[in-house]
């Protein structure tokens, strides 16, 4: 019997029709019982399962700044199983794996118009030959038996001293409004200061890792994990010297990204494919933690100068920020990075009078890149620490400046754009604030306090808006292609990239309730430039709102021409069919139905097209950074934090004794997975603030290059009580579904905790104002308590 | 030569030759088993957690959950493995299938990217089948990191999968069934190998079976790198690319297992492991131990207790010793602070080339460590055993100041005895310090000028500093030295606070996930 004349059963039709859309279900993650068996596969998991593939070892050179002056690898041919030393001479395209500009050498080069010949070395590990061999042993060796000789030259390795050479990458960026100097001139209260925050590890799981081989026609299939798999192949591309239709990347999952294989996986591909390209076999290139740490590039390290003008209820009136970010060698995404952080120096609050400036410093360090807030975190960190010092040197609670100066609605951002849903902000704090019992809390912590002298606890309340799009407009859009099969089975393929998010989840729920079909009938196909072309990075937080309503324009377009097919089948309109887990029916006589499978069939003989690409981009953003002035964002996210800490006087170390949550995601589409992104940014969040610390030595040398140095927190580092809330009647509109983005603002949430440090650090006695170093680590917190005891 | 032989997931495994420094983690990716992650490679991680039958103290068998990034392979002959691919061989087919240790994380969110998961599974695993009752050890997934989800989740599974453990006894369960026998003894392993890659040197893995034939081995061949628990030298040979030669394992060596509670010392054997060690500390409450000597060891070894939970993750304690720990002397391991304050002693055993006579010789620990990672230990002896002599200090302290924690390497640990007369005057002390020089050190000078006065802060404030200035610490990655001299002394202000203050003991900085 066909699936066109097999009667649809009754039970089944009704059942279907009742049931409730899977978007806003919540819903486990769809690769999660791969997970937990172990199946699911990683890219470097392919290689295993890739006959006679090659390893890739790198040698890397001493010195942070150098010119290499000779490079001799036959050492590393005369090692057994080395089958291929890459060099520069090797690249037949350009020798470059930079994103945004050519000045990210592959291999060392001369500097351009240097005058010296020599290959420069620009930041320590810098790879100067990648050994390709039998085994990664073998590789290993021969990268050791590599004989390079360099002269050391003076590296930049610090913010100040970038400052000091006038080394920077760019001309600086700049947003203004009013009349910042006059404004702080005529405040009745005036601070200034400067404030240095550390940068940070993604520590993905998964270190990075490209699996390249070649076809018969000679073309380039690169496995690699990714956050970008159009930039990936554009950039393999230009360093093959090929065009990029014969370049293929495919990104199954990753272990991780936040940001960290925005960019960064393009060399690593690179090499894997020149390998592949000149040996003529499947060539895997894999790092370890150390290698991963010392190549790639990590969140940004920013300095920031500033002066504030407020009045005597702590309204800031005026302010003058200059921010300045450690870019590395360099640029990569620094400068989208830095307007991120200009765009966010004011978190959530009003700023009358302002002007902020930011620059990109050049330093002989890895290049620093996209991670998890893509400046915001940075320059939200400073308004926090302003709003405290603002608080303190009035006498008032820091939690009552905060809701002062939050916005109101109808006010404005620095850079014009209306704080849409403004209100929200002071409705987040407010619910936050009941839900958590802060005030109880507080009388609480101040008795235990007053009973302890050596143990203190602290309590703040932080919000967070954030704003939601590229900045760079191009990236503000998404492809798709869905195809349905004559069984009715429905294959999905769209330009995002899946590392945890959830991404794919979303996306089935998505096309399940456009297509009315069950998610178990649709599987979402890896990621490959061959199906969708020309994506945008998976950033930005923006992965569903672009992906998804992608998926959903091509599913709605064969959904009307199954629509338009089934109307006189089912004797009512177009418009009043009705699509729903599977069953198609009248919705005017639910009785007159047939299955979503029988439609298709019917359809492929009726010859309707079953295919169908989607197309989204986000619309209403523009921005003249001339002026600083525009709509950047196309919405806002918002969100409240309560945390509360305990800290050992005598060490500085310290605990998570409570925190809760308060975000908002507009109406979710997953809401399991939206909690499970608040709770591990919020966590990645106090890692950057308090225990992740990137020691560099003098000699430009990463000293944390791997888990046992570098802190991630752990499972003791989870709060005993930790509650996380979606803001409830909070519909986004002008979002698929009604959503809002998750992955990067709370993120910011974890700015409580640093404020909640210093509550009790202030706790401990002494007066005025609280220094801590960012990060806070145990170390940082007990100079911090000793600088207060030894004020006069 | 002989081929390693194991069982994996049920199946038979024979490696004719692999060089011995290779890890189980490595072996078991290149063969095809890549549900076992990388993330780390040194013991920090989990990811590459997987499990194993082996022998409790109790004499029973159980899952023990090792990282596999830090055994090596020869280390496996004769052992039956289980990984997270072979807890449900039938799942995909039919959700039901899933193991309870992968369903509960997988129903409640534990996972996002995955790649940590399975590590995590197996943690939940051996809580699973645990000898005993109670609620969840959150200590199961302690020594798993996680990027994604903040843990919270992952608790909650965990929580659930407790609830679902004390139910599935009755259930039929191929692994609980294979916990009814005791695990056979270790078998002995002379395993060599020779590759072009070692230009044409044969390594070697010998894992003898006697304490006899070990110190023989040993004589012949004093330059063998002994592997007691080999979670430092797997880390050498992951990080830092070192190649052995010739390796010693002892793990097979009944001798060096020894546990006896003397009337006159604690003997714990060089190999114990500080899982074992622990679980001695906290017997469990059963009816076999109602009659007894001594209160129960955790009681009056309250410095062993403290530290144990610091010292790592249980990961890592699995497999670890203290033997391990005197043998590397890391001037910033925890547990010779530890053991100097404890007046502890190291047995060290040597032999002549044919074992036939053992030559024993005491040396306290304040006379063994000599220099950075030096020791009074020659290179044909093998410490046998640590004693810790009674009566034991009242007092026992021991603090750990680092970025994390746990599962972290400490900046600075304290470990502190004292006895007071009945005036409340010090009788004796010892005040030990790790991170603060080139050797893990006691403070004599100090210790004696602490006798005769009271422990009261104000007591021991002028002690205190003077301690901060004799001490050499240096700036690395970890701490400033002028913290780490700010800690000698604020550590000894807070040994005066604890013991001065009503609540002694009950800090409430205890991490309680």
């Amino acid at each position: 019997m066909s699936a066109e004349t097999k009667p649809l059963d009754t039970a089944r039709r009704e059942a279907a029709l009742a049931s409730a859309p899977h978007v806003g279900r919540a819903v486990a993650h769809e690769s999660a019982e791969l997970h937990v068996t172990g199946a699911a596969l990683y890219t470097d998991d392919l290689a295993a399962r890739t006959k006679g593939v090659l390893a890739c070892w790198p040698a890397c050179a001493p010195h942070a700044h150098a010119w290499l002056d000779d490079l001799d690898v036959s050492p590393a041919l005369a090692v057994p199983g080395v089958v291929r030393v890459l060099t520069a001479s090797d690249v037949p395209g350009t020798n470059d794996s930079g994103a945004s500009r050519l000045d990210e050498p592959l291999f060392p080069r001369a500097a351009e118009g240097g005058g010296d010949p020599r290959p420069e070395i620009l930041y320590a590990a810098m790879p100067v030959a990648w050994v390709v061999a039998e085994s990664e042993e073998a590789a290993k060796l021969g990268a050791a038996a590599v004989i390079a000789h360099y002269t050391p030259r003076p590296p930049v390795l610090t913010i100040a001293d970038a400052i000091a050479a006038g080394a920077f990458h760019v001309d600086g960026q700049k947003i203004r409004r009013g009349e910042p100097e006059e404004a702080l001139a005529r405040a009745p209260h005036r601070l200034e200061g400067s404030l240095e925050m550390g940068g940070q590890e993604h520590f993905y799981l998964e270190t990075h890792a490209s699996l390249a081989y070649v076809d018969e026609a000679g073309s380039v299939f690169v496995h690699a994990s990714t956050q970008h798999p159009t930039e990936t192949q554009d950039v393999v591309a230009r360093v093959l010297a090929r065009p990029k239709n014969d370049v293929v990347v495919q990104q199954l999952r990753m272990g991780g990204g936040f940001g960290g294989k925005e960019t960064q996986a393009n060399p690593f591909a690179s090499i894997a494919a020149l390998g592949a390209v000149l040996t003529k076999r499947p060539v895997r290139v894999r790092l370890d933690r150390a290698r991963d740490m010392q190549l790639s590039g990590k969140r940004h390290p920013f300095h920031a100068a500033w002066k504030a003008g407020f009045d005597d209820e702590g309204r800031l009136l005026a302010l003058d920020v200059q921010l300045t970010s450690d870019g590395g060698h360099s640029l990569d995404l620094s400068f989208p990075v830095l307007g991120r952080a200009l765009f966010h120096i004011d978190n959530a609050y009003f700023l009358p009078s302002v002007e902020v400036r930011g620059r990109v410093a050049k330093t002989n360090k890895i290049s620093n890149t996209a991670f998890r807030g893509f400046g915001g975190p940075q320059g939200m960190l400073v308004i926090e620490e302003i709003v405290d010092r603002i608080a303190r040197t009035l006498g008032l609670r820091p939690e009552l400046v905060r809701r002062r100066n939050l916005y109101r609605p109808g006010q404005t951002t620095h850079y014009e754009q209306e704080v849409v849903h403004a209100e929200r902000l002071e409705r987040v704090m407010t619910e936050l604030a009941a839900s958590s019992e802060f005030e109880a809390r507080r009388a609480e912590i101040d008795a235990f306090n007053a009973a302890h002298p050596h143990v203190k606890r602290g309590l703040a309340i932080t919000p967070v808006k954030f704003g939601i799009s590229f900045t760079a407009k191009y990236y503000n859009q998404a492809g798709s292609l869905v195809l349905v099969y004559k069984d009715g089975s429905v294959q999905v393929s769209h330009g995002g990239t899946e590392m945890g998010q959830g991404l794919y989840t979303k996306v089935r729920q998505i096309a399940a309730d456009a297509l009315g079909v069950s998610p178990s009938t649709i599987r979402i196909m890896p990621t490959r430039t061959d199906k969708v072309p020309n994506t945008s990075a998976t950033a930005a937080s923006a992965g569903t709102d672009l992906n998804g309503a992608a998926v959903k324009d091509a599913c709605d377009t064969i959904r009307g021409r199954l629509a338009a097919l089934a109307a006189p089948l089912l004797d009512c309109s177009a418009s009043r069919v009705v699509f729903r887990e599977g069953v198609v029916a009248s919705g005017d006589d639910p009785a007159k139905a047939m299955s979503f499978a029988a439609l298709v069939d019917r359809a492929y003989h009726e010859r309707i097209q079953l295919s169908a690409n989607g197309f989204y981009q986000t619309p209403d953003i523009h921005y003249d950074p001339a002026a600083g002035r525009g709509r950047p964002f196309y919405y806002y996210s918002f969100g409240a934090a309560v945390s509360e800490v305990e800290i050992d006087g005598f060490t500085g170390m310290y605990g998570l004794r409570r925190v809760d949550l308060l975000h908002d995601v507009g109406d979710s589409i997953a809401p399991s997975l939206d909690v499970g992104q608040i709770e591990g940014a919020f966590a990645q969040g106090a890692g950057w603030l308090t225990q992740e610390e990137l020691v560099w030595d003098r000699e430009g040398i990463l000293r944390t290059s791997n888990a046992s140095t570098y802190k991630l927190p752990s499972l003791g580092e989870c709060p005993p009580v930790f509650r996380t809330k979606l803001l409830t009647d909070a519909r986004s509109l002008g979002v698929v579904h009604g959503s809002k983005a998750v992955g990067e603002p709370p993120f910011m949430l974890a700015f409580s905790v640093r404020e909640a440090l210093k509550d009790a650090i202030a706790a401990f006695g002494g007066h005025g104002l609280v220094e801590l170093a960012s990060p806070a680590t145990p170390e940082a917190v007990y100079w911090s308590i000793d600088a207060r005891r030894l004020l006069p | 030569m002989s081929a390693i032989t194991f069982e994996l997931d049920g199946e038979r495994v024979t490696v004719d030759s692999v060089d011995p420094n290779t890890t189980l983690l490595h072996w078991l990716r290149a063969n095809g088993k890549t549900g076992t992650k990388e993330g780390c490679a040194e013991g920090e991680c989990g990811a590459c957690a997987i499990a194993w039958r082996a022998n409790g103290p109790d004499g029973r068998a159980r899952w023990e959950i090792v990282n596999s990034c830090l055994v090596l392979l020869p280390s496996v002959h004769g052992r039956e493995l289980v990984t997270s691919e072979g807890l449900a061989p039938r799942a995909g087919r039919d959700a039901g299938d899933l193991h309870p240790a992968q369903a509960c994380m997988a129903e409640g969110g534990g996972s996002q990217c995955g790649y940590c998961t399975p590590g995590f599974v197996m943690g939940l695993f051996g809580e699973m089948y645990r000898a005993t009752e109670g609620p969840l050890d959150p200590e199961c997934i302690a020594g798993n990191l996680c990027r994604c989800t903040g843990y919270q989740p992952i608790r909650d599974a965990a929580t659930k999968l407790a609830t679902i453990r004390t139910r599935a006894h009755d259930a039929v369960d191929p692994f609980r069934e294979k916990l009814a026998t005791p695990v056979p003894a270790l078998p002995a392993l002379e395993h060599t190998h020779t590759s072009p890659l070692t230009g044409g040197t044969s390594r070697s893995f010998a894992r003898p079976t006697s304490l006899r034939e070990a110190l023989s081995v040993l004589a012949r061949e004093p330059h063998r790198t002994i592997v007691s628990g080999g979670t430092d030298v797997t880390v050498e040979i992951n990080q830092r690319h070192r190649r052995h030669d010739a390796l010693l394992s002892l793990e097979a060596v009944p001798e060096l297992g020894v546990f006896e509670e003397r009337d006159d010392v604690v003997l714990i054997g060089a190999g114990v492991t500080l899982a074992s060690i622990e679980e001695r500390l906290h017997p469990a409450p059963s009816g076999a131990r109602s009659i007894m000597a001594h209160p129960p060891l955790g009681q009056a070894l309250p410095m062993l207790a403290q530290l144990l939970p610091l010292f790592s993750s249980r990961l890592i304690r699995t497999r670890a010793t203290l033997g391990g720990n005197l043998g590397t002397a890391s001037p910033i391991g925890d547990g010779p602070p530890a053991l100097l304050a404890l007046d502890a002693e190291v047995v060290l055993a040597s032999s002549d080339e044919r074992g036939e006579h053992i030559t024993r010789r005491i040396v306290p620990l304040a006379g063994y460590f000599l220099g950075y990672r030096k020791t009074a230990r020659a290179p044909n002896e093998l410490i046998e055993a640590i004693r810790i002599p009674r009566p034991f200090y009242a007092i026992q302290r021991f603090y750990k100041v680092s970025k994390r924690k746990l599962d972290d390497i400490s900046s600075v640990a304290g470990a502190f005895c004292v006895d007071r007369d009945e005036d409340g005057r010090v009788s004796r002390a010892r005040l030990a310090f790790g991170g603060v020089a080139a050797t893990p050190v006691r403070l004599t000078e100090i210790e004696a000028r602490l006798v005769g006065r009271h422990l009261a802060p104000s007591d021991v404030e002028e002690l205190a500093r003077d301690a901060a200035q004799s001490v050499t610490p240096i700036d690395d990655h970890r701490a400033s030295a002028r913290y780490r001299r700010a800690m000698v002394a604020s550590l000894l202000r807070k040994l005066a606070h604890d013991v001065s203050s009503a609540s002694a003991g009950a800090s409430s900085l205890e991490v309680s996930p």
